[in-house]
């Protein structure tokens, strides 16, 4: 009776781990289901007629799927235009910010200078201060200087990166000894040589995560744009698509259509580096 | 020769020229220079003109500027569209903080279990992050859509008639913070992750011991040590929920459909006075404000990390 009793209860505690397993699973995937809805059918969307769209009831997917939307966006708007103008315009920034926050982060690292303290006191109180809070003079110097409706102006901004160079600063801190930039000097290097080939190296994987967040950050822009940008030859993809929008409310497919050309390099980018953007993220607490 | 460079044993002196290593100083200021220079034109100098602006009458069609005072904040104080945008951010970053933390513990907790599926579940939860706003806040408005929208067709299937998601100010903010939980939920579930996972595994063994449940287990020991991550996440979320726009405006206005009264948030009030009424030292009192509410958020996640370290 006794063992019996026991052996009834072991597999009584496994079908109930079983049984809880299967319960979380349950849970994140319907969770995972609500995260990538609404981006499933958004291209879906964007591959059906505008017939099979205002088909009731709804049907989740394309039964004769087109290309139409695809096509059609870039005859009613010039979206290969915007696209570029995104394109570019990340690029600079990325370029820009990896740039910036590598000579002020090892500077900031490695150096003592009369000023230290303050300067990047300064670079981090004013990190703080949310971007909102300051387009407005921002937007009248660039009025002041007549780069209101200009690349350079839409830009500008995003050259600069405050959370970049207090990343790179620790990372340049904790991770290159201070002993290999002395034998350096002893080798009668230059300060500049020093920065560029042994610090720049070292780098490699703070820069890229730096990077990877300026680019997303310059990709996503949406409100400045929209203050600079007013011809339409500037517009990028997230001003254009809104621009868009305000012309072709109802015709869900074409703007179903033109979010996805706008998704899908944020989408190529996370899926090749999920790993490294995943772990900067939560080593940094960077919001994406 | 080496006083330039900074050692372990060295304390930061500023204050001390006897220590300055003059090539150095110079290294590094020339190396600098382009970068502050960047530095100060688009961050220190139109934060301090941000401030100085708020306390003028500045339309930006007029050429007379008169120094007021408070007045511009005085004004603020009665102006029923600002206290309704106040009102409306609150409740906007309180319900998508407080809702979005409350989905992303457990699932967090669920996904710290070592399980082949964690990867993928963390790409999945972390997309919505990734993606841009206003591409995401289209297809959101279609699936909120009165006539054709998906949400309203399921709700039909339960015998729950339209909902108009976007045109009754009073639901449309609800609908927004679906949204924002939606987008922010994979970015406090992959911290509270890393917070849950830096826990101990012999905690978790010695409660095990003791005989206490995983129900115990969780609020005994995952909870008050994710306190620092909790905090963390609740004070950066809370602060980057208060600056909401994009969806806003491409949800709510702008389009054909639009309604005619948007959900006014904060930023959506400064765009308005500012770059539709032109009222530049109005908005600016706003954005102060704005930035003193972001401060007060900061001051009070430096006051608990501090309180906690002691």
């Amino acid at each position: 009776m006794r063992p019996r009793h026991r052996k009834s209860g072991r597999l009584a505690r496994k079908i109930g781990e079983t049984l809880g397993r299967i319960a979380i699973h349950a849970v994140l995937m319907l969770g995972a289901v609500f995260m990538v809805l609404p981006m499933i059918w958004m291209v879906a969307t964007s591959f059906k007629s505008a017939a099979e769209i205002a088909v009731w009831p709804p049907q989740f997917l394309p039964a004769a799927p087109t290309f139409a939307n695809f096509t059609g966006i870039f005859e009613v708007a010039p979206f290969a235009r915007f696209f570029l103008n995104s394109v570019g315009m990340s690029l600079v920034a990325t370029v820009s910010v990896a740039v910036t926050s590598l000579l002020a982060g090892a500077i900031f690292a490695k150096y003592r200078f009369p000023g230290r303290t303050v300067l990047f006191g300064l670079v981090i109180a004013t990190a703080i201060v949310p971007f909102e809070s300051y387009m407005i003079p921002l937007y009248l110097q660039m009025n002041a200087v007549k780069w209101i409706n200009t690349y350079q102006g839409m830009v500008l901004p995003y050259l600069f990166m405050s959370f970049g160079i207090f990343l790179m600063r620790q990372h340049v801190s904790s991770a290159i000894p201070t002993d290999y930039l002395e034998a350096a000097r002893i080798d009668r290097a230059s300060e500049w040589w020093i920065l560029l080939r042994i610090i720049t190296p070292l780098s490699t994987t703070a820069l890229s995560a730096i990077g990877i967040f300026a680019f997303i950050q310059a990709w996503s822009a949406f409100l400045w744009p929209l203050l600079i940008a007013n011809d339409q030859l500037l517009f990028n993809m997230e001003v254009g698509l809104t621009a868009f929008q305000f012309k072709f409310s109802s015709d869900y497919g074409k703007l179903m259509a033109g979010s996805v050309v706008s998704v899908v390099p944020m989408l190529c980018i996370f899926l090749v580096l999920r790993r490294r953007i995943i772990d900067s993220v939560a080593l940094t607490g960077l919001k994406g | 020769m080496s006083a330039g460079y900074s050692s372990a044993g060295q304390r930061a002196r500023w204050w001390l020229p006897a220590a300055v290593d003059w090539r150095i100083t110079l290294f590094c200021y020339m190396t600098l220079a382009p970068v502050l220079a960047l530095f100060a034109y688009v961050r220190v100098y139109p934060i301090a003109w941000s401030v100085v602006l708020s306390f003028y009458r500045w339309n930006l069609i007029r050429p007379q500027k008169p120094f007021i005072g408070f007045t511009n904040y005085l004004n603020l104080l009665a102006d029923d569209n600002f206290l309704l945008a106040l009102k409306n951010t609150a409740i906007y970053s309180l319900a998508t903080v407080g809702l979005s933390t409350v989905l992303a513990l457990p699932l967090a907790v669920f996904l710290a279990r070592k399980s082949r599926l964690s990867a993928f579940y963390q790409t999945v939860y972390f997309l919505p992050v990734i993606t841009p706003m206003v591409p995401m806040a289209i297809a959101w408005k279609w699936i909120y859509d009165y006539n054709y929208g998906i949400l309203n067709y399921a709700l039909s299937l339960f015998g729950i008639g339209a909902v108009p998601w976007l045109t009754d100010p009073r639901i449309a903010l609800w609908a927004l913070i679906i949204m924002g939980v939606w987008k922010v939920l994979g970015y406090n579930l992959i911290l509270f992750l890393v917070g849950i996972r830096n826990i101990p595994e012999s905690y978790m063994e010695a409660a095990s011991l003791d005989g206490a449940s995983a129900w115990q287990r969780f609020w005994r020991v995952t909870l008050p040590l994710l306190k620092p991550i909790l905090l963390y996440v609740l004070v950066t979320a809370t602060i980057n929920s208060f600056n909401v726009f994009t969806q806003v405006y491409v949800m709510t206005l702008g389009s054909q459909a639009a309604p005619g009264q948007a959900v006014r948030v904060l930023v959506f009030d400064i765009y308005q006075n500012g770059f539709q009424y032109l009222k530049m030292g109005y908005a600016s009192a706003e954005a102060v404000i704005l930035t003193l509410i972001v401060l007060g958020f900061t001051l009070i996640q430096f006051r608990f990390a501090r309180a906690q370290e002691e």
